[in-house]
């Protein structure tokens, strides 16, 4: 089958913890105005794989679990909130009770203003994870030795930052995620500041497996059209970078051959 | 009196008693006492005791 169709089939996978999935879209559910808001953006972006975060049981929680779990979907708690290794890996611990999953994406927070990671708190916590058996999705700046640091430890996956969480600043830095993508062997799924769909076909043009969003579709004025246009843009990202880019040049290369034209 | 997801009350005889109050979801719900998971199986069985902190968390929307 042509490259072309087999983007975004069973024949091109992304490949997670040694299971298969179709998407390479992640969806955070934080930000949604309502369940229906929620559902509708779901659908809309083909995901297969959501985050939730771990809260006290209230109003505010009702139904999000039985609508995960009616639109087959596959959770991946996160530890959203936590400041220390020691809150993340008991946060990890509840998560692992509740929805009977091994898999984690290990986030601690290291400053309020930027929500940026704290890395010296994020390998220990991921340390400790990984030897008491967690799939781990190891939240991350744009750091490259610190991601082959959480590569080496034997997390299931990199989710380096773009910029802030919710800034929609889109990717900083595309040289140390293209460089992250080159030193690791883990999948790298791109987390964090996507704003609109060109951010997610870069994280894929530069080499991403996959990207998470959030905020992006969740507070978008219509979330369902821009769940729609995120999954387009990884199909077409991924697409891109399969398909082997020219090279940038400075000067024009005429793309009409001189032969045979016209002499006046 | 103990206190459950930051609020004092009296002492109850199990964990299941104070989930139920709660929610009446099990599916996606984690208690723990004094930072302690307490596995779905024993919350019949778990003793609590007077000056206990009870955590009762589930699913948030998050990114």
């Amino acid at each position: 089958m042509d490259t072309a169709l087999q983007v975004g089939t069973d024949a091109d996978p992304l490949i997670l913890d040694g299971g298969e999935y179709a998407s390479r879209l992640i969806l955070g559910t934080g930000g949604a105005t309502s369940l229906d808001a929620l559902e509708r953006a779901i659908r809309a972006s083909g995901a297969e794989i959501v985050t939730v975060a771990l809260r006290r049981v209230g109003t505010h929680t009702q139904g999000l679990v039985a609508l995960l779990d009616r639109l087959g979907l596959r959770i991946l708690p996160n530890t959203a909130g936590c400041y220390t290794a020691a809150d993340a890996v008991r946060t990890a611990r509840m998560a692992r009770e509740a929805f009977g999953t091994n898999w984690i994406k290990l986030e601690v927070i290291g400053d309020e203003r930027t929500l940026l990671p704290d890395a010296v708190e994020l390998l220990a916590a991921t340390r400790t994870l990984v030897d008491d058996g967690y799939a781990v999705f190891a939240y991350t700046g744009d750091d490259p030795i610190l991601a082959r640091r959480l590569a080496d430890s034997g997390v299931t996956a990199v989710m380096p930052a773009g910029s802030p969480i919710g800034s929609g600043l889109g990717i900083g830095n595309p040289y140390h995620i293209e460089l992250i993508r080159e030193f690791i062997d883990v999948p790298v799924v791109l987390d964090a500041g996507i704003g609109t769909a060109s951010d997610a076909a870069l994280a894929l043009e530069l080499g991403c497996d996959a990207v998470l969003v959030a905020s992006a579709i969740t507070r978008a004025a219509d979330p369902a059209a821009m769940a729609a246009a995120m999954r387009h843009a990884v199909l077409g990202g991924r697409l891109a970078a399969r398909a082997g880019r020219i090279p940038r040049r400075r000067e024009a290369r005429r793309s009409t051959a001189n032969i045979g034209i016209a002499e006046w | 009196m103990i206190t459950v997801n930051g609020i004092e009350q009296e002492l109850v005889g199990s964990v299941a008693e104070l989930v139920a109050a709660v929610t009446r979801e099990q599916r996606g719900v984690a208690v723990a006492i004094n930072g302690e998971v307490v596995p779905r199986g024993e919350w019949g069985t778990c003793p609590l005791a007077d000056g206990d902190t009870v955590e009762i968390l589930t699913a948030a929307q998050g990114g």
